[in-house]
């Protein structure tokens, strides 16, 4: 890109920066910002276009997976949602499909998650609060009752027990006449980083990682259009890291999974171009755009030069996207629409292939109907309105965009040599080293937000006088009883010796390291073995992962 | 030398959201006190236990599930049963106003929202706290 004469450039910015520093001695808190306060061709010295950039569609993939992107058609927009009983996040989705939204996510309560049932006696006031209860296949029949799963893609927030809910979908789906290999979606699968930053985690490493490369395996096989994790730096993101840090610890957790799968026998271009990732879209927009491109270059890398992936698939980082949920403010909450707007225009911006637009009332409950739809016209609107998706990579070429997408790749490469020092990113989570990198981000965060060296509007200047937010969205405390109800009556109707069997069966599995579970897990799943049954006997056969506690 | 404080500060529950307690927790630490961080998923009688170990003078509870109605009420009793009753109980996470009251009629001394100064919290601390 450097082609003009430049001495000449050199001799030209250097008389700029001695006229303006003048000016600028009169602004002494815009002077520490982290960018350079001008770029030109000589921050970008070594572009080769082919090599650096390449087309759209095309290896290191910086301007994108697909060569026509928005072009073609736009992003995916998909809102994250589930709450109280499957009837009622069922009416949701019903909701929400009507509003024009194109695929659905599955937001699970937390017993779920960690493979309780909403009988259990720790389940007790958390059953339905963060998402929809699901005990067992009965439940996931309602959930989906009325959708048709060959029609819509499904992407379900699931990590420990991720084989036991993608094995439920499959059974629903048989229910309603769809085989396997027609069903679309993701599962999270993605239990490194719960370990380091989002914590529902149920068993230790190793077993957790068979149960992964289950999935892998299973699912190449028979479900071959499924996704079978989203490696994922929104936690990370969320627990307080930088944008840097963001990308490269889930690309470092993003190999343990490609080593483990090849570790088991499994041919890297069989499964590697069914990975996907999951990135956060946060406030500064150019950082965030520079980072999807960043990531996708790495990625290339990694698949193609240290795995020998040779299917170009399987270089590819495509990745879903959500707006970040702790940069939204319980203060003024109106003026969150407008920060998820710039969120939204940064994950546009980066190239994402689906997106969630968080609403305007969740740095306070679960948002509301309408709360959502602004939200998901949100995205409709830089969809349709902006022109931002109307050229592919519309950034590249700018000299500060290139610096940047060139300088977080250089970051993220380092902290990906530290991991690989470390014994790749089990090791480095054993360690605590991820954790902590993550602990001191969010407390330098933290520590500028109150000296006021990051404003944040509304919190930290330009406060008012606040009346409480009314008409938040309230989940029922009967919901529990519900759940607990409906439990019950499972227990007494279905064929208890045949669930006993099933459970029997897997134990025995879950024993032997060689045998795949996913087809005995679904086995399970068919009688109406329960959720928390099965999660059960694993924890019995793996035992629990222990967290090690740093502060 | 005088005695320093004793904090507990605890995640009761099932939610993983610790970027909120482990900020406090290292705030409150740089502010004098001596903190001591529960890791997650912790029952309120696993907190209470802790509490009595560790001969806390302050249980700082942080929540984001929505669980905090029934959670950080039945701390409060258990802390009671035990003949912890000096021990000052605050909270912290995604609360909504409404819930607040009813939640400082149980016993929780003051509830923190986001966007707090842990400032304000290590304030809060020192005019409250019975050490």
């Amino acid at each position: 890109m450097c082609t003009a004469n430049n001495e000449q450039l050199k001799a030209k910015v250097a008389e700029y920066t001695a006229k303006v520093e003048k000016s600028l001695a009169k602004f002494p808190e815009r002077k520490n910002l982290a960018p350079n306060r001008l770029y030109t061709p000589l921050d970008v010295p070594a572009t080769d276009y082919e090599k650096d950039l390449g087309m759209p569609g095309e290896f290191p993939f910086t301007r994108g997976v697909q060569p026509t992107m928005y072009r073609s058609r736009f992003w995916t927009m998909r809102q994250y949602a589930g709450f109280a009983t499957a009837e009622e996040s069922n009416k949701r989705y019903k909701f929400l499909l009507d509003a024009g939204q194109t695929g659905l996510s599955v937001a699970f309560d937390l017993p779920t998650q960690i493979g309780y049932d909403s009988d259990d006696a720790i389940s007790m006031g958390e059953v339905g609060k963060v998402g929809v209860a699901i005990d067992s296949l009965a439940d996931m029949e309602i959930l989906f009752s009325g959708i048709p799963l060959d029609k819509v893609s499904t992407s379900m927030t699931i990590n420990a027990p991720a084989a036991i809910l993608l094995a439920m979908y499959i059974a629903v789906a048989e229910k309603q006449g769809v085989t396997p290999d027609q069903l679309d979606g993701t599962i999270q699968n993605d239990i490194l980083k719960e370990y380091a930053a989002r914590g529902t985690y149920i068993f230790p490493p190793k077993p957790s990682m068979r149960l992964i490369t289950n999935i892998f395996e299973y699912c190449s096989k028979n479900v071959p259009k499924w996704n079978t994790i989203s490696i994922s730096g929104y936690h990370i993101r969320e627990a307080g890291s930088t944008a840097s840090q963001e990308i490269a610890f889930t690309i470092a957790d993003g190999i343990a999974y490609v080593d483990a799968a090849i570790k088991a026998g499994l041919d890297v271009d069989a499964f590697a171009g069914r990975l996907s990732f999951f990135w956060n879209a946060h406030n500064n927009v150019l950082e965030e755009a520079a980072k999807f491109r960043a990531s996708r270059r790495i990625w290339a890398k990694v698949m193609k030069e240290r795995f020998n992936a040779k299917n170009p698939k399987s270089w590819m980082l495509r990745v879903h996207t959500q707006t970040a949920g702790s940069m939204l403010t319980a203060q003024q909450p109106e003026n969150n629409v407008v920060r998820v707007t710039l969120q939204t225009v940064a994950a546009v911006l980066g190239g994402t292939q689906s997106l969630h637009t968080n609403s305007k009332d969740e740095a306070l409950a679960l948002p509301t109907e309408d709360a959502v739809r602004v939200a998901l016209r949100t995205q409709q609107i830089v969809a349709y309105e902006s022109g931002l998706a109307d050229t592919v990579d519309p950034l590249a070429g700018s000299y500060y965009i290139e610096a940047l997408t060139n300088k977080i790749e250089e970051e993220a490469w380092e902290y990906i040599k530290k991991i690989d020092d470390l014994g790749g990113a089990p090791a480095a989570i054993e360690k605590g080293y991820i954790q902590r990198e993550i602990q001191d981000s969010a407390y330098k965060w933290q520590m500028e937000v109150e000296k006021k060296e990051r404003i944040i509007v509304g919190v930290n200047q330009f406060q008012i006088a606040e009346k409480p937010v009314e008409g938040l969205l309230r989940v029922d405390a009967s919901v529990g009883e519900l759940q607990k109800k409906k439990l019950a009556e499972l227990r007494s109707k279905r064929d208890n010796a045949a669930v006993q069997a099933k459970l029997a069966t897997l134990e025995t599995a879950a024993k032997e390291e060689n045998t795949n579970l996913m087809p005995i897990i679904l086995d399970a799943v068919k009688a109406y073995a329960t959720l928390g049954e099965i999660c059960g006997v694993l924890r019995k056969v793996f035992g629990e992962y222990e967290a090690n506690v740093s502060l | 030398m005088e005695k320093k404080i004793r904090v507990l500060v605890a995640k009761p529950g099932l939610d993983g959201h610790d970027r909120g307690a482990k900020v406090v927790a290292r705030a409150l630490r740089d502010a004098g006190f001596e903190v001591i961080y529960t890791g997650l998923r912790q029952t309120p009688e696993q907190i209470t236990e802790a509490a009595l170990q560790e001969d806390a003078n302050v249980v700082a509870l942080s929540l984001l599930s929505g669980a905090h109605n029934h959670l950080f009420p039945r701390i409060v009793e258990l802390l009671k049963e035990k003949d912890m009753k000096d021990v000052l109980v605050i909270g912290g996470g995604v609360i909504p106003d409404a819930d607040i009251p009813g939640l400082k009629s149980a016993g929780v001394a003051e509830v923190f929202t986001p966007g707090t100064p842990t400032g304000d919290i290590v304030e809060f601390i020192k005019t409250n706290v019975k050490a």
